[in-house]
């Protein structure tokens, strides 16, 4: 425990300084010109070919069509479309696991009317955030959350590397391709950490978690199920198949020259009911007519996984891509899609484009925003309790989960500023939204690998929203650090002060009821109008609208 | 089919917290679920299983894998030995490591295994195996023990967490198909406070937060599923968070006033505290506490290591079962202490022993468990591999629930689709008292 004290002494002491540091240099900004509509510069950037409107107009209209297809043949009437800031707010919480903030949302609501979801997409998607939060929710399906072992594994340089791609929009396929492929040592060659993280000292490389992260997270399928015994249940996997996926890594020793393959070495194991240990050849579990004849087994393992006819590659990643942007997969588990189907319309619709456009992940999270599924309302048409089911499978309203950790944290942070906390932002206000993270994660319950599975909210997270000190931190009258404050000195008058709480917590307006409601409690508040905002703050983080996706 | 849980009450009784009290509590004029009612618990009498005294259990996690040799399971003046000796216990021609003197004094009340056998060798992977009784399975998360008795026996008069952690290591026991709300609710050093329980703006204020929040919350659920929280469980888990932390019960959580001689006879170390914090948790009521003593891994320097880990785990675990006898406790409690494995007899070229998952010890102790009998048997050269009478890691997960009355064949849906039971093993019958 008295680290715990020597930390904590740290963080207030640090946190002190930065107070100090910011007022100094400063840095508070001049939030005044967020009243106005008008006042920030909108950046976003023109999307590529690929991305552009006409170039997947045909590819929404054949899922929009697929999804109103289905609709029919279940009798089930969609949602309505969702105000344009609720979009926003899914859109923002998938791809950068924040709400927007107050300054995105004034300059969202200036572009012009039948734009405003294309502009945002353009806007999020060269942001920094984006690839920094895509490459750690990647890199929970490819090495876990686990610090792993001891220096020769780096998972922040592999989740930067990935964000490098991801940012610089490499196509997805050679970034597997490199990391399956991957030789050198886990510094220079961030990839490699894909392969050590696997290493167990004296012992090398593990070639069957390998083989394990491979089937899983690019294929979507689970061969690691049968490494101990042939498939049960139905399952027709044979406890082979998965060795011989395994056999390709037989090769792949870790020394101080960093990972490479050792021809010399073979794969040997023992399978189950057999007295003796066998060399195992590298064999793929399917089409090996895809696989390259020549070569290193793992490079032609790695050519094999990402072949364009290969379709559990491309199905994969687009059901992963749809659960980041939905909170939820079109096939459960995110990572086990049965191999001969059936597959969803859209799942089949998607994996195709994806292939057929050079593996572009922006592409594909484009196409994803502009269906039509993606932009109705969480209200379903029909509100029976009875009928939700039926509405869910078939994504007839945009559907309700429960933020993860991150997201909650995330926004948290970004509605207690007004502007957006970005790469760009000053370093004083990144350093603090880090510190302020951390601890939170651990005890709101961090998803793990698992990030779709359904997590159930818990008393821990309840007791942290409403008395835990990240909350408090972020709901307090500080004037320099917190939007609560601010509001309560700056804000014309109490019905904008109200309106600007609510477009930072929720990324929506009041409602009448609320705005009365409210205003009447910030009325002649005088010297107690910080605090009286502070419990505003409490209220709308406390709730559930905060804490769902919808 | 029953539904496998009460979403409302994972840890309280799950006849009276129906739908009805639940939109009652709601009160559509009132902000009463915001208020934690004592109603809100119906005070009725526990369900007690006759004849069958087991209430709640105390686990004792050793992470890290303690050394069998070192502590439970001398072989002194063998090769294996690293050179220790041994001292008597209160079970007549049974030794322990001289480190272990207390314990070795309680033994008329303890039973011991040596002969535990597990088949994980990593400790993430034993540590699920020890906590849960089933083999990691990329399928299915398990519960761990803990889970599977507070799903099992609710109890509808505890307003604290049931299900409870003490300085948990990276894996602390989870609900896993059960859910998150039965994941163990976790502290650190019983020193501190229990963490996020006070309020941080009181009286009108706190009032004031509350009744906005009944505002903000109608207008979401506008045009919603007319059972919406019966989906989010948000205002339900909120009304037991209050519940919590307005409860009398929480101070069964604070050592802080309990006498320096009875904090000191446990050794006054985190770990002592959180045993006697343990003690007081179920004397309170609740149905599973689990302690982690961590630091057992010793791949170097063995002897000290271990000696150093002995001597914590020593006081605490001797006074935790004086003071749950002494308090008419014993008898309702299951106690087992133990790592995820064991230690290789051989010593390495650093001095250190490695993993062991074949022999090693397990205290087991109260709630029906017998005392002063020993089960298993290790080979004092270290050659053979199996000990006599070997006891699976799933029997000990079958007897713990038999002994609370439990059927351990009771299947359970998993949201896979597939049924499992509670435990798979057999119960260690030569352990029953």
């Amino acid at each position: 425990m008295k680290n715990f004290f020597a930390q904590k002494s740290f963080l207030e002491w640090l946190r002190n300084g930065l107070l100090l540091a910011a007022i100094l240099t400063g840095s508070g900004l001049a939030i005044g010109r967020l009243w106005s509509p008008h006042m920030l510069p909108a950046r976003a950037m023109t999307p590529s070919a690929n991305e552009s409107v006409e170039g997947i107009s045909r590819v929404v209209t054949q899922l929009n069509e697929a999804f109103a297809e289905e609709w029919r043949k279940q009798g089930l009437q969609p949602a309505a479309p969702a105000p344009m800031l609720a979009v926003a707010r899914r859109l923002s919480l998938a791809l950068t696991g924040t709400v927007p903030s107050v300054q995105e949302i004034r300059s969202l609501e200036a572009q012009p009317e039948g734009e405003q979801l294309q502009w945002w997409i353009s806007r999020l998607l060269p942001d920094r955030r984006y690839s920094d939060y895509f490459a750690e929710r990647f890199a929970r399906a490819f090495v876990g959350v686990e610090d792993g072992p001891f220096i020769v594994y780096r998972r922040r340089r592999l989740v930067d590397w990935m964000s490098d791609a991801l940012s610089a929009n490499r196509p997805y396929d050679q970034m597997v391709r490199d990391l399956i492929d991957a030789k050198g040592v886990w510094t220079t060659h961030p990839e490699v950490n894909f392969v050590t993280a696997t290493v167990v000292p004296e012992k090398g490389p593990d070639k069957a978690k390998l083989a394990a992260r491979v089937s899983r997270a690019f294929l979507g399928v689970r061969i690691d199920c049968v490494e101990c015994h042939d498939g049960k249940l139905g399952s027709t996997w044979k406890q082979r198949d998965f060795h011989q996926l395994a056999s390709f890594f037989g090769q792949t020793e870790n020394s101080l020259g960093g990972v490479q393959d050792n021809p010399k070495l073979q794969y040997e194991y023992r399978f189950l009911k057999k007295k003796e240990t066998e060399t195992v050849p590298a064999v793929v579990p399917w089409d090996p007519e895809l696989m390259p004849q020549d070569g290193a087994a793992r490079e032609r393992l790695a050519k094999w996984v990402t072949a364009p006819g290969n379709r559990p590659f491309a199905r994969a990643i687009v059901n992963r891509v749809w659960a980041l942007m939905f909170n939820k997969p079109l096939v459960t588990p995110v990572d086990s899609i049965p191999l001969e189907g059936p597959f969803p319309p859209a799942l089949e619709i998607l994996a195709n484009d994806f292939t057929a456009h050079g593996s572009d992940l922006r592409r594909l999270i484009r196409v994803i925003a502009t269906t039509q599924v993606f932009q109705l309302d969480s209200r379903p048409a029909n509100p029976d309790p009875a009928a939700t089911a039926e509405t869910d499978a078939h994504w007839a309203s945009f559907p309700m989960t429960r933020l993860r950790s991150d997201q909650v944290a995330g926004s948290v942070v970004q509605a207690s500023s007004l502007t957006t906390l970005d790469a760009e932002t000053h370093i004083i206000y990144r350093l603090k939204r880090l510190i302020d993270t951390g601890g939170f994660l651990k005890r709101y319950g961090d998803s793990g690998e698992d990030e779709f599975g359904s997590q159930s909210g818990t008393i821990p997270q309840r007791l942290l929203m409403m008395n835990g000190e990240v909350v408090q931190g972020h709901v307090q009258p500080n004037p320099v650090f917190n939007a609560s404050a601010r509001i309560a000195t700056l804000a014309p008058d109490d019905a904008s002060a109200v309106e600007t709480a609510y477009l930072a917590v929720f990324s929506r307006r009041p409602t009448p009821e609320e705005t009365a409601y409210f205003t009447g409690k910030l009325q002649g508040t005088a010297d107690q109008r910080g605090e009286a905002m502070a419990d505003l703050y409490w209220t709308l983080m406390n709730s559930t609208e905060f804490s769902w996706n919808h | 089919m029953k539904p496998n849980h009460d979403p409302f009450n994972p840890c309280g009784s799950s006849d009276h917290f129906s739908r009805r009290t639940l939109l009652k509590s709601l009160g559509v004029a009132g902000m009463s679920w915001l208020t934690p009612l004592a109603d809100l618990l119906a005070v009725e009498a526990e369900q007690t299983k006759k004849g069958l005294p087991a209430r709640s259990v105390i686990l004792l996690w050793m992470a890290g894998a303690p050394s069998q040799l070192d502590t439970f399971d001398p072989h002194p003046g063998s090769k294996i030995s690293g050179g220790l000796g041994s001292i008597p216990t209160a079970i007549k021609g049974v030794n322990f490591a001289p480190a272990m003197e207390q314990t070795a004094s309680v033994m008329q009340d303890v039973s011991l295994i040596r002969s535990m056998v597990s088949l994980e060798g990593d400790h993430e992977r034993a540590f699920y195996n020890i906590k849960t009784g089933y083999r990691p399975n990329p399928t299915l998360v398990h519960p761990s023990i803990g889970a599977i008795i507070c799903h099992e026996l609710p109890d509808a008069k505890i307003e604290i967490p049931t299900h409870v952690s003490i300085l948990p290591n990276q894996w602390p026991g989870r609900g896993g198909f059960f859910g998150a709300e039965y994941d163990a609710f976790q502290i650190g050093d019983p020193d501190q406070p229990v963490p996020d329980v006070r309020a941080p703006v009181a009286g009108s204020r706190l009032e004031n937060r509350l009744e906005g929040l009944s505002v903000v919350e109608n207008a979401f659920a506008r045009g919603r599923r007319s059972d919406l929280d019966l989906k989010t469980l948000h205002q339900a888990t909120m009304s037991k968070a209050r519940r919590l932390m307005t409860s009398d019960q929480l101070k069964a959580f604070d050592v802080s006033q309990v006498p320096t001689a009875e904090r000191k006879a446990y050794g006054d170390t985190p770990f002592g505290r959180g045993c006697l914090a343990a003690v007081r948790l179920i004397e309170a009521g609740v149905r599973c506490v689990e302690v982690t003593l961590d630091g057992w891994d010793t791949h170097a320097n063995n002897l000290e290591g271990q000696a150093k880990q002995a001597a914590i785990l020593d006081p605490a675990f001797a006074t935790l079962i004086r003071e749950l006898k002494q308090r008419g406790l014993l008898e309702h409690t299951i106690v087992v202490c133990g790592g995820e494995f064991g230690r290789t007899p051989t010593i390495n070229v650093v001095g250190g022993r490695d993993h062991w998952p074949t022999g090693f010890s397990m205290l087991v102790a109260g709630g029906g468990f017998a005392g002063g009998r020993i089960v298993g048997e290790t080979d004092p050269t270290g050659e053979k591999k199996d000990p006599a009478n070997p006891v699976r890691v799933e029997d000990l997960h079958t007897t713990v629930p038999h002994l609370l009355g439990l059927d351990h064949t009771k299947e359970i849906m998993t949201p896979v689709g597939r049924p499992i039971a509670l435990s798979e093993g057999k119960v260690i019958s030569e352990l029953e008292s």
